[in-house]
C-alpha cells in the first residue's frame, strides 16, 4: 500500500513539472490558437538566462523573474518576426516554423552555453515537508504546485476580469471581427507569446533543480506536457494544472502496475493523448467548440 | 458640407484579381445609402475596402481624413464600425462580452447605459447575456453584431449583406432596428445588399455596383422606378 | 492540346529530362562507393518523403511520425534477412503491407484529429518508435541493433559492384513509385484526395467519400513511406546495421523538412529536398558543426516565410512571372480566372494560390 501512495506522490512531483510547461502551451493555444512545438526549448534557453544570472551573484528568485521578463520580449519578438508573416491559415507551415524554432535555438543553447549539464540552484528544499510513515511529500513539490496555482488564479484574473485579457480571448475567438473592434491585434499576438515564454521560464526555472539544466532539460518533458494540456483542455490554464498531476501520477503507476508500460511509461501519455482527443476533444475544462455551420 | 464618406476612383482586389475597377460614391453624414449588386459585383470588396480590411488604389476619405493604407483597428477610431458578412459574432464570448468588446475603444462612463439601451431595444440579448453568443440563432447573431457595432458610437455604420441567411420576418425587423438606429441616433449607414426591396425601402439614395463598376445611382425612389433596376434586382 | 505538340516549353522540359536521366544513370560510375551510396540513401529518403507529399502536400493530413513507418519498413526488411534468411527483395511487399496495415490503422482516428492536433499525434507516435523497438529488444536488438546482410548483385549483373547494384535497384523502385503516384495525383481519385485538403465540406458536397478516401491516403502514404525504408537497408555497402537511433523523431522531421523545401504539393520537391537534407547538413558542419543545426533550423524558417511552396513552388511563381512578361499568359489568365470566383459571398474572399505545380 505504501509503495502505491509512493508512487502516486512521485507521479505528483513528476506531474507538478509538466504542469508547468503545460501552462505556457495552454497560454499561447489559449491567445494564439496554435500548439508551438518550440515551448519547451524556449524554455530551456530562458532558464540559461536565469542560471547565468544567479551563477553571477544574484537571488535566484530575482535570476528567475529576470529570464522571465526577457522571455516577455523574446517570445514577442518571435511572433512578431516569425510567426505572424506566416498568417493563421498555413497550419503546415506554422508547424514547420515552430519545429525549426525548436531546433534553432535547441543549436543556439547548444551553441552558446556548451554541452554540459549545469546545477540549477532550487528556491524550494528537497526536504520532506510532510511525512506519512514511509511516503514523503518534498516542500519542493508543494512550492511548485503552490506556485503554479498562484499563476493559475492571475491568469483567471487577467482573462476575466482585465480589459486586455478580453481583448487576448477576443482575438482568439475571431481575429478579423477583433480589428474591427479596435482592438490593435498584432499587439495581442506579442503578447500571448510573450506572457507563454515567461511562463515557460518559469517552468524550466522550476524544472531544472531536479533534472539538472542542460540541453536536454524539455525535450523528455514535452510530449508529457502536452499529453497535460490535452487532458485538462488546451484553452484551461487550470486544466494544464490538473492535467499535468493526473498525466505524472499515470505514467508512473502505469510503469508500476502494468507491464506494457514499465520502461514505456510514454506510451502511457501518447494513448492519453490519443483517448482524449478522441472521446473528448476539449479535454476536461476546456470549452468545447460551438461552430454553426 | 462635406460628406462623411467620400470614396473616388476606388480600385481593389485580392492578389493578381481586381475586382473594384474605379468606383466613386458618397455617403453623408446621418444618410441612410444602399449599394445594390449581384453575387461577385464587389459588394463586400467595397465594404472592407472603406473598413482598411484590404490594400486599396483610388481614395477613401472620411470626415476630412484620409484612410487609405490605415489598419482597420485606427478606422473605427475615426467612428467607422463596419458589420461583417456572417456577422462576425465573437462565438466563444458571452453576449454581454460582446456587447463590451464593441466598446473597446471608448473611455467614457456611458458605456454601461449604452449596453443597457441595446439590451432594452432587443431584450432577447438581454435573456441570454451571459450566455455564450455561439448558442444564439443567425437572426439573434445579427442583432448582436449590430448592437456590439453600435456600442463605440460610430457616425457611420458599415453593414455587409446584413439579410444574408435570414429569414424575412427576422430581415424585416432588422431593417426597421436599422432604420430606428439611423433616425434616432444619427448614425449615417451605408449598407450593400442584394435584397434591394427592403434596403431601398430605409435608404435615401443607392448606388448600384456590376462588375466593379458604379452602373446607377439616384435617390431611393429613382432607383426604384428605374426600369432596369427593377428587372434586374427587383425581380420584377 | 495535343500531347505530341513540341511547344518551346515541352523541348526545353524534354532536353532537361534527357540531361538529367544520363547524370543521374552515370553516378554510380562516376562516384567512389560512399559517395554512390549517399546518393542511394537520398533516393530511398525521397521515396519515403514522396508518400509523405501524398499525405501532408496533396491531401492536406499533417503527418511528423512518418519516420516511424520508414522504421518499420527497414526493420522489416532488417529483421527477414538477417534472422529468417529471407532474400532481401523479397521482403519489400511484406514491408509495404505492413505499413499499409498500420497506416490505415493511424488513419482511422486521424479522421476524427486533424491540423495542428493530428501533428502532434503523429510527433507523439514518431517519438514512440524507437522506444518500441527497444522494448521488443529480442525481435528487434534494441539497441544495439540487427545486422544486415550484403545485398550482394546476382550472377547476371556481376559486372557491378554491391554500391552500384543496390543505387539501380532502388532507383528502379524509384522511378516506378514516382510515376505511379504521379498518375495517381492526375487521376480523378487524386483530384479527389487534392479536393479534400482544399476544403472537406465542399469536397463532401461534391459527393467524396471524405472516410475512405482519407484513410486510404494514409495507408498508401504510409506504404510508400516503409517501401522507402525497406530499400533504405538494402544500401548495404555503407550501411550493415538497423538501430533505432536512426528512426528517432529526428527522421520524421528531416522527411518533414524535404518536403517543404522541396515543395509540399509537388512531385519532384521530394528529390529536391531529400538531396538538400542528406548533402547540406555534411557540408555546412564542415564549415561549423554547431551553427550548422541553427542554420538549418533558420532554413526551414525561412523557407516557410519566403517560399512557402518550397523551391519547385517558387519556381512555378518564377515560372508563370516569366510566361506573362513574355505575353505568353494563357496559364496566367486561367489563373486569373480560378481566383476571379473568389467574390462570391465568401467572408474573407481571397484566395490562396499556393504552390502546388499541377
Amino acid at each position: 500500500m505504501e509503495l502505491f501512495f509512493n508512487q502516486v506522490i512521485n507521479g505528483i512531483q513528476q506531474g507538478a513539472i509538466y504542469a508547468a510547461l503545460a501552462l505556457a502551451l495552454v497560454l499561447i493555444f489559449r491567445s494564439n490558437s496554435l500548439l508551438n512545438f518550440a515551448q519547451g526549448e524556449m524554455a530551456m534557453f530562458s532558464t540559461f538566462i536565469a542560471w547565468i544570472l544567479a551563477d553571477n551573484g544574484f537571488p535566484v528568485v530575482f535570476a528567475i523573474l529576470a529570464a522571465m521578463a526577457v522571455s516577455v520580449v523574446g517570445g514577442a519578438i518571435i511572433e512578431r518576426t516569425l510567426i505572424r508573416p506566416v498568417g493563421s491559415d498555413n497550419v503546415l507551415a506554422i508547424v514547420i516554423v515552430t519545429i525549426g524554432i525548436f531546433i534553432a535555438t535547441n543549436a543556439l543553447a547548444g551553441w552558446i552555453y556548451g554541452t554540459d549539464g549545469r546545477v540549477f540552484p532550487r528556491i524550494f528544499a528537497n526536504e520532506s515537508l510532510v511525512t506519512f510513515g514511509d511516503v514523503t511529500v518534498t516542500q519542493e513539490t508543494t512550492g511548485i504546485i503552490a506556485i503554479l496555482l498562484v499563476v493559475v488564479g492571475l491568469l483567471y484574473l487577467l482573462f476575466q476580469h482585465t480589459k486586455v485579457g478580453l481583448a487576448m480571448r477576443a482575438v482568439s475567438s475571431n481575429a478579423e471581427s477583433a480589428q474591427l473592434v479596435g482592438i490593435r491585434v498584432g499587439r495581442i499576438l506579442m503578447l500571448g507569446w510573450g506572457l507563454a515564454a515567461a511562463l515557460g521560464a518559469l517552468a524550466g526555472s522550476l524544472a531544472a533543480p531536479q533534472l539538472n539544466l542542460s540541453l536536454n532539460l524539455m525535450q523528455g518533458l514535452l510530449i508529457y506536457a502536452f499529453a497535460a494540456a490535452t487532458l485538462g483542455g488546451f484553452d484551461s490554464p487550470l486544466g494544464a494544472v490538473v492535467g499535468g498531476l493526473i498525466v505524472g501520477v499515470t505514467q508512473t503507476l502505469a510503469g508500476q502496475y502494468i507491464d506494457f508500460f514499465d520502461g514505456f511509461e510514454l506510451g502511457s501519455a501518447f494513448l492519453l493523448i490519443l483517448v482524449v482527443l478522441l472521446v473528448r476533444p476539449q479535454g476536461l475544462f476546456g470549452r468545447a467548440v460551438v461552430t454553426r455551420v | 458640407m462635406t460628406p462623411l464618406l467620400e470614396v473616388a476612383d476606388l480600385e481593389a482586389g485580392y492578389g493578381p484579381v481586381q475586382v473594384l475597377r474605379g468606383m466613386s460614391f458618397t455617403v453623408d453624414a446621418g444618410e441612410t445609402v444602399v449599394i445594390l449588386g449581384a453575387n461577385g459585383a464587389g459588394k463586400t470588396t467595397t465594404i472592407r475596402a472603406v473598413s482598411g480590411m484590404i490594400d486599396t488604389k483610388g481614395s477613401v476619405v472620411v470626415d476630412g481624413k484620409s484612410v487609405g493604407g490605415r489598419r482597420p483597428e485606427d478606422i473605427v477610431r475615426l467612428g467607422v464600425a463596419h458589420v461583417p458578412q456572417g456577422r462576425g459574432t465573437f462565438v466563444d464570448l458571452t453576449v454581454e462580452e460582446n456587447l463590451r468588446l464593441g466598446a473597446f475603444t471608448r473611455k467614457d462612463d456611458d458605456v454601461a447605459a449604452d449596453m443597457d439601451h441595446w439590451y432594452e431595444v432587443f431584450p432577447r440579448l438581454h435573456e441570454r447575456r451571459d450566455q455564450v453568443a455561439g448558442g444564439m440563432s443567425g437572426g439573434e447573431q445579427q442583432m448582436l453584431a449590430i448592437a456590439r457595432a453600435a456600442m463605440s458610437r460610430p457616425r457611420l455604420l458599415l453593414l455587409d449583406e446584413p439579410s444574408l441567411g435570414l429569414a424575412p420576418i427576422v430581415t424585416q425587423e432588422l431593417f426597421r432596428r436599422l432604420q430606428t438606429l439611423n433616425q434616432e441616433q444619427g448614425t449615417a449607414l451605408l449598407v450593400v445588399e442584394q435584397n434591394a426591396n427592403l434596403a431601398l425601402s430605409i435608404a435615401e439614395r443607392g448606388y448600384v455596383l456590376e462588375a466593379g463598376l458604379i452602373v446607377a445611382q439616384g435617390t431611393a425612389a429613382e432607383l426604384q422606378a428605374d426600369e432596369s433596376v427593377r428587372q434586374a434586382y427587383l425581380g420584377i | 492540346m495535343t500531347r505530341l505538340a513540341l511547344t518551346p516549353r515541352r523541348v526545353v522540359l524534354g532536353v532537361l529530362a534527357v540531361v538529367l536521366a544520363v547524370v543521374v544513370l552515370y553516378i554510380p560510375q562516376y562516384f567512389v562507393e560512399f559517395r554512390t551510396a549517399q546518393f542511394t540513401s537520398v533516393i530511398a529518403i525521397s521515396i519515403a518523403v514522396l508518400g509523405l507529399a501524398l499525405l501532408t502536400g496533396f491531401n492536406g493530413q499533417i503527418s511528423v511520425g512518418h519516420g516511424a513507418f520508414f522504421g518499420v519498413g527497414a526493420y522489416t526488411t532488417a529483421i527477414l534477412t538477417a534472422d529468417h534468411g529471407w532474400s532481401h527483395l523479397s521482403t519489400v511487399p511484406v514491408a509495404m503491407i505492413l505499413c499499409l496495415a498500420i497506416g490505415v490503422m493511424v488513419g482511422l482516428p486521424a479522421l476524427r484529429i486533424s491540423g495542428l492536433y493530428l501533428a502532434l499525434v503523429t510527433l507523439a507516435l514518431a517519438t514512440l518508435f524507437p522506444l518500441v523497438i527497444q522494448k521488443y529488444s529480442d525481435v528487434t536488438g534494441g539497441s544495439t541493433g540487427i545486422g544486415v546482410p550484403d545485398f550482394e548483385p546476382p550472377d547476371w549483373a556481376s559486372g557491378l559492384t554491391e554500391d552500384q547494384w543496390a543505387y539501380y535497384v532502388i532507383l528502379a523502385f524509384a522511378v516506378v513509385t514516382f510515376v505511379l503516384v504521379r498518375n495517381l495525383i492526375r487521376s480523378r481519385v487524386g483530384r479527389a484526395i487534392i479536393a479534400i485538403r482544399d476544403g472537406e465540406v465542399a469536397a463532401e458536397v461534391l459527393g467524396v467519400n471524405l472516410a475512405r478516401y482519407k484513410v486510404a491516403t494514409f495507408g498508401i502514404s504510409a506504404m510508400i513511406a516503409g517501401l522507402g525504408g525497406s530499400l533504405f537497408v538494402m544500401n548495404t555497402a555503407v550501411l550493415d546495421r538497423v538501430d533505432p537511433s536512426q528512426y528517432t523523431i529526428a527522421r520524421s522531421i528531416e522527411f518533414l523538412a524535404a518536403l517543404v523545401i522541396g515543395g509540399a504539393a509537388t512531385i519532384m520537391g521530394p528529390v529536391l529536398g531529400s538531396l538538400f537534407i542528406v548533402f547540406v547538413p555534411e557540408f555546412s558542419s564542415d564549415i561549423n558543426a554547431e551553427l550548422s543545426r541553427v542554420i538549418f533550423g533558420g532554413v526551414l524558417i525561412v523557407m516557410m516565410l519566403v517560399l512557402p511552396g518550397g523551391v519547385l513552388g517558387g519556381l512555378t511563381r518564377l515560372e508563370a512571372g516569366t510566361l506573362r512578361r513574355l505575353g505568353r499568359d494563357r496559364q496566367w489568365r486561367r489563373l486569373r480566372a480560378t481566383a476571379a470566383e473568389a467574390d462570391s459571398p465568401d467572408p474573407d474572399g481571397s484566395p490562396t494560390v499556393d504552390g502546388a505545380a499541377t
